[in-house]
């Protein structure tokens, strides 16, 4: 009836205002008790009524009917908008808009209509809406009927097609124009036609859709009754457990409920005469099969009802057919239904995995970074720099203090790289110079000491920015994601960390092969001694690759900060990790870092989609797997020939 | 005199250089045997194909007279079977005192229960006296290892070979930076220990090795190029070649 | 002449002699056998301390006389925490649930007393289900096995694996650290079934001695801690003394030289890996009850590092060294942490050690490493002029 009613208010918009010579006001005075108190059965009424006024009135008044701002002047019934203002109210007229104050509210009289009617009034709204000049507004009818979709919604809707100005609107309407016949148009044909055009579609909306048509409820009978849609015959034991089976035969009235265990203790208790029940002392029932025993002698005395035992159940299952079915009817709509989930799922399956290889290969690029610095220092000079992590943390700070007296975000960005870079390089050459010089050839005594370092410069953050997180807000052009559908996206930052990445890559391989920087580093790391006696001071390549190490960690730490928080813990967040990386992918060789990297990254995210639900899982599972591989490769991926090899 | 360790056919290749090249050496036991060999000839990785720190990518390693194939063998599973090894440089535990070092080098259990909880060999100090006053470290006994001069631990180390009681003795330049005297006493000391069992010294110094009176095999580029006496081989056209250069 | 163990080792013996003296002292003045001067918190600190000497020697072993920089002896410690915890609490709930289960109409059968301990433990981490780790937690004899047996066997696997594939130096540390990631962040998990984060509680409560005051249960673990050490104490003095001791410092040294000497380094690496992870886990049974709650952070990588800066510090390669060592952090440190250390004032600044401890700790470290390689144990030396040290 709603959409007969709908449909020829669409009609009479499209007619447009020549045929309106009679005024709202004048409407409503007409249903005058109805729009006062309006109810369920009455609320149609006054829309169809409303067909005779002019559209661009009755949308306001809809609405302010919908959100009880239309009031009543109690001396001659006349309705108005009404905003309270104080004591007073703002009155609207309804037909030519002119405002008016008054004082005192008293003569007049809010209209509030219950919750079903205003839903009522909302669909009735949706038509004007989706006309609506505002683009906004029509955006906004549009969400909220994909919010919450309704058969009536069907008809505004389409008729609201045709006249559609902007692309993006239309597309948008003709999407959901696509899935509301999909589920409540009356031709199962046109039914039909919708759902195989939405296997084209990955959104999470079609699949909803495409969902909620495949709708299933579980039933038990004697047979199967006739034009029922069978999705599934179902086996107890195998498709559901014997006690789920029972209980769908107890909630269709099949067959007795079973005892619980609650109940048959409780009846026990209330059948205590004289120390015992039914003839077995108290104290024998300390175990499931004596309870039953006295149980079932109370019910054999017909005091409580029987026992179902275990074999009654499968017995009674096994009479039974046991089944789902579809809530929608029409098998051919199901079949067809299901065929395009079908197709679906492989296009998801395939988005899907495009979208963890782009997550994959983000993590990836993250671990690149944060262990890049690492696998230098260690593979030049054969340490391990625990204080690796600390070093992230102090560039990520570094980005935050930067922010803190350069408000533009994007400058502040482009200060604090090179800033980061610098801090940490010299941070890093203080302690080589320090500390790391004096224990060469005590590679163990390194990690302990630079361990010292770390914990110390972890708390000295602490006591100057305090232990909760600090932000490093990205520029504008940063914030936001890649959206390529609903199922692949990525944010920009992680594809800045990406390309920084790269970068980086490229600078390094261009400093270490093309630099003299790079080949007295290499000739120090291959044979020190052989350095030396050409004029290679070891000393200054040491401090340089120590603080080129350092400092890149530093960037990392900004890249980092980015898109996690900056605390002075971040820096042991990644340094496990970081090992790792260096370990599996060989020390000392960019590629092998590369390719421990890319091993780690995929592999946790390959491990997180088997079990999407547990990080921490996929975590243990991938330190596991990284001490099974030093089994076959203990010498990383691509493996070093030289000082840091070892003999 | 028979055939104690058997080398045939034996190469190996690092990074695409072939150290060792289709190598065949057979010592007899006891004998006493020089290979020398100009630099990067093979000696040293000679010797660790048979101690089993390199694996060959061919050829065949066959030990005693169950001929037991050591490739595959571990380093301990070798030492065990009755090869020691003196390396270039001398190894000895420098934080351990002199006795310590011989103790562990001592033919005896090698289990680490046995080591734990076994009881010492009755014998074991009486053999530690002995070697000790074979290689002239009685008064060092209970001097830290690397208080030792560098002859000492050459001759410590000399001693740990014989303390290990081995069949095939693999010494890798003994005599280097030793003093004229030092290299009189350790010539002796190899020689005695050829009587009884394989002796294989790996030496540059011609000298030396003449004074060792032996069985001399040239190695270059990885295969053997002469063998011989010292004469017969320093007379070989190739090897004055390979030595003096074309 | 075989002389006897302890007369080659005078070192030991006075070492089990001021033990001994020690814990007389203790136990003459504390609240339960005495004059009272030793509160039983403080006793507990010390019973604690006790415990961690001897993982501090357990660990000296391993690193010191065998040269592996284990970053996961600690967690074994913990596990033996957990090990023993897991009966603890058991217990524990059985003895409240039992009476209240008792009391009702019907006696409980044995599902339901299950149930109803299942409900109080696991409650926190919104399950009732017993895991099945918990099997054995009924049982104290078994529980005291899987304190010793499942740090003994994981040492054993991953040593295994580890040794097999010639891992060492940094590289094995770095391998054990992530072995004790993987263990913390496994315990982190609900599904393990160790109540997550939440960890074990009430772990001071011992079932059976509820009758008795904390200060005689205190004391009697302080007891217990003081035998354990000095057993241990003799037990590693015996490892590292005499051949054995010779082969591991020589594997230390050179263990490619060691290996051409017929030992087989990886069998012995692994022996003393294992023994003394199960002597951690021994430790660690010992420390929780006396702690009252472990949580998976004790099991976290820095707890194993920590394990090894007590040893740098007090000094590498003697047993009382690492004794000295862990003594002397662990009771700085709680007294730094706990607030009991004042403040210095700067006028512009005013240190709080609760804030600056770390920091102190961190940089002392760098300079023991720097400055002290042989730790304060390394001074000791100097000053008696010795080297018969275990």
């Amino acid at each position: 009836m709603l959409r007969a009613l709908l449909l020829c208010l669409a009609v009479l918009v499209a007619a447009s205002a020549a045929t309106a010579q009679t005024t709202l006001q004048s409407i409503l005075q007409s249903q005058s008790e109805a729009v006062s108190s309006p109810s369920r059965s009455t609320v149609d009424g006054v829309i169809a009524a409303l067909a005779e006024a002019p559209p661009e009135r009755v949308a306001p008044m809809l609405e302010a009917w919908r959100d009880k701002f239309l009031w009543v002047r109690d001396a001659d019934g006349v309705f108005f908008i009404a905003r309270p203002e104080g004591t007073g109210l703002t009155l609207t007229d309804i037909d030519t808009g002119a405002r008016t104050d008054v004082d005192d509210r008293s003569g007049y009289s809010e209209i509030r209509p219950n919750a079903g009617v205003r839903r009522v009034i909302d669909s009735a709204l949706a038509q004007f809406q989706l006309s609506d000049p505002d683009i906004a507004r029509r955006l906004a009818a549009l969400q909220s009927i994909g919010r919450d979709p309704s058969p009536d919604q069907l008809d505004p809707l389409r008729a609201s097609i045709p006249d559609e100005p902007d692309p993006g609107v239309l597309a948008r309407k003709q999407q959901l124009e696509r899935q509301l016949t999909a589920r409540y148009d009356p031709d199962p044909a046109a039914r039909i036609a919708a759902i195989e055009s939405l296997a084209g579609d990955l959104s999470v909306e079609a699949r909803a859709v495409l969902n909620t048509i495949l709708a299933t409820s579980r039933s038990v009978a004697a047979e199967v009754p006739e034009g029922t849609n069978v999705a599934r015959i179902l086996t107890p034991g195998e498709d559901l457990s014997v006690d789920d089976a029972y209980a769908l035969l107890v909630d269709a009235g099949l067959a007795p409920s079973p005892v619980s265990a609650e109940a048959l203790k409780s009846a026990l208790i209330e059948n205590i005469a004289d120390g015992s029940v039914a003839g077995a002392p108290i104290h024998t029932l300390d175990t499931d099969a004596a309870r039953i025993a006295a149980y079932s002698t109370l019910a054999a005395d017909g005091t409580v009802p029987p026992f179902v035992s275990m074999d009654d159940r499968i017995a009674a299952t096994r009479a039974h057919v046991f089944y789902t079915s579809y809530t929608e009817p029409d098998p051919q709509i199901t079949a067809a239904a299901q065929a395009a989930l079908a197709g679906l799922q492989t296009r998801l399956g395939l988005s899907q995995f495009a979208d963890l290889s782009l997550d994959a290969l983000s993590l990836a690029s993250i671990y690149f970074l944060a262990a890049i610095g690492l696998a230098i220092t260690f593979g030049v000079m054969g340490v391990i720099n625990m204080a690796h992590g600390e070093f992230i943390m102090i560039g990520a700070y570094t980005g935050y203090v930067v922010q803190l007296f350069v408000p533009d975000y994007t400058v502040s960005l482009l200060i604090a790289l090179p800033l980061a870079f610098a801090v940490t390089f010299g941070a890093g050459v203080a302690m080589e110079r320090l500390v790391i010089r004096w224990l060469r050839h005590r590679p163990l005594e390194t990690l302990l000491a630079t361990f010292g370092i770390s914990i110390a410069l972890q708390q000295l953050a602490k006591n100057i920015f305090g232990t909760q997180a600090r932000p490093l807000t990205s520029p504008d052009w940063l914030a936001g994601a890649w959206v390529y559908n609903d199922v692949i996206g990525i944010s920009y930052i992680r594809i800045a960390i990406f390309i920084l990445a790269l970068i980086f890559l490229g600078l390094i391989l261009y400093v270490l092969k093309r630099t003299r920087l790079g080949l007295e580093v290499r000739a120090v790391t291959q044979n020190p001694g052989m350095a030396a006696s050409m004029g290679i001071n070891p000393d200054r390549i040491n401090m340089l690759t120590f603080g080129l190490g350092s400092g890149i960690a530093g960037i990392a730490g900004v890249a980092i900060g980015l898109y996690a928080q900056v605390t002075s813990e971040m820096g042991s967040a990644y340094i496990v990790q970081s090992f790792m990386t260096v370990v599996v992918g060989g020390v000392g060789n960019v590629w092998g870092t590369l390719a421990g990297a890319s091993l780690i990254g995929i592999g946790q995210k390959g491990i997180e989609w088997f079990n999407p639900s547990n990080t921490l899982a996929a975590q243990t599972y991938m330190i596991l797997f990284v001490i099974l591989f030093i089994q076959f490769r203990p010498k990383g991926i691509v493996p070093l020939k030289g000082r840091a090899a070892g003999d | 005199m028979s055939t104690l360790l058997e080398v045939s056919g034996v190469s190996v290749t690092f990074d695409g250089f072939r150290a060792i090249n289709n190598l065949s050496i057979q010592i007899a036991e006891p004998e006493l045997r020089a290979v020398i060999g100009p630099n990067g000839a093979g000696k040293t990785t000679f010797m660790d194909i048979v101690t089993g720190k390199t694996r060959p990518d061919e050829g065949r390693v066959i030990f005693g007279e169950k001929s037991v194939s050591l490739l595959g063998l571990s380093e301990s599973r070798i030492a065990q079977a009755g090869i020691g090894r003196k390396f270039q440089k001398p190894t000895v535990f420098e934080a351990q005192t002199v006795r310590e070092n011989i103790r562990l080098a001592l033919k005896d259990t090698r289990g680490p229960l046995d080591v734990l909880i076994g009881r010492k060999a009755r014998d074991s100090e009486d053999r530690i006296r002995a070697i000790s006053d074979e290689i002239g470290l009685t008064e060092a006994l209970d001097r830290m290892a690397g208080s030792l001069s560098h002859g000492q631990k050459q001759w410590l180390e000399i001693g740990m070979l014989l303390a290990q009681d081995p069949r095939l003795l693999l010494v890798d330049e003994p005599a280097a930076g030793m003093t004229p005297a030092e290299r009189e006493h350790t010539t002796d000391l190899l020689v005695r220990a050829a009587r009884t069992r394989a002796v294989v010294v790996v030496e540059h110094d011609m000298e030396f090795v003449r004074r060792l009176n032996c069985k001399v095999t040239v190695l270059h580029e990885g295969s053997v190029l002469a063998e011989g006496s010292l004469d017969h081989v320093t007379g070989n056209q190739d090897v004055i070649d390979v030595y003096l250069g074309r | 002449m075989e002389r006897p163990f302890l007369a080659r080792n005078p070192s030991v013996l006075w070492f089990l002699l001021g033990l001994a003296m020690f814990t007389i002292g203790v136990t003459v003045l504390s609240e339960a056998a005495g004059l009272g001067l030793v509160s039983t918190s403080f006793l507990k600190t010390l019973g604690k301390t006790l415990c961690l000497c001897l993982v501090a020697i357990a660990m000296d072993v391993v690193w010191g006389y065998c040269g592996i920089l284990s970053l996961g002896h600690f967690a074994f410690f913990g596990i033996g925490g957990y090990a023993i915890g897991m009966w603890l609490m058991h217990a524990r709930t059985e003895g409240i649930v039992l009476p209240t289960l008792q009391a009702a109409p019907l006696p409980p059968t044995p599902q339901e007393i299950t149930d109803a301990i299942g409900n109080q433990i696991f409650g926190v981490v919104g399950s009732s289900e017993f895991p099945a780790l918990w099997a054995f937690s009924h049982s104290l004899t078994l529980q005291l096995l899987a304190v010793v047996l499942v740090p003994g066997l994981l040492a054993l696997v991953f040593g295994w694996l580890a040794f097999r594939s010639r891992v060492t130096g940094v590289y094995l540390s770095i391998l054990t650290q992530a072995m004790t990631l993987a263990l913390s962040l496994y315990f982190f998990q609900n599904d393990t079934g160790l109540r997550g984060n939440n960890g074990l509680s009430g772990l001071q409560n011992i079932p059976g001695l509820e009758h008795r005051s904390q200060a005689e249960v205190s004391l009697w673990f302080f007891w217990a801690s003081a035998l354990a050490l000095a057993l241990g104490y003799v037990l590693f003095a015996a490892v590292v003394s005499g051949r054995f001791g010779s082969v591991i410092r020589a594997i230390r040294d050179n263990e490619a030289r060691v290996r051409f000497l017929g030992y087989h380094v990886e069998h012995y690496k692994l022996f003393v890996f294992t023994l003394t992870a199960m002597v951690a886990g021994i430790a660690g049974a010992l420390y929780y009850p006396q702690a009252g709650i472990i949580n998976p952070g004790e099991i976290a990588p820095i707890a194993s590092i920590y394990l090894a800066v007590w040893v740098a510090i007090g000094g590498r390669g003697r047993l009382y060294g690492a004794v000295i060592g862990a003594t002397l952090v662990s009771l700085l440190s709680s007294w730094f942490t706990g607030g009991s250390a004042p403040d210095i004032n700067l006028g512009l600044y005013v240190i709080r050690w609760t804030d600056w401890w770390l920091v102190l700790l961190g940089l002392s470290f760098v300079l023991v490493t720097l400055f002290l390689p042989k730790g304060i144990g390394g001074l000791f030396d100097r000053l008696v002029r010795k080297g018969d040290a275990p």
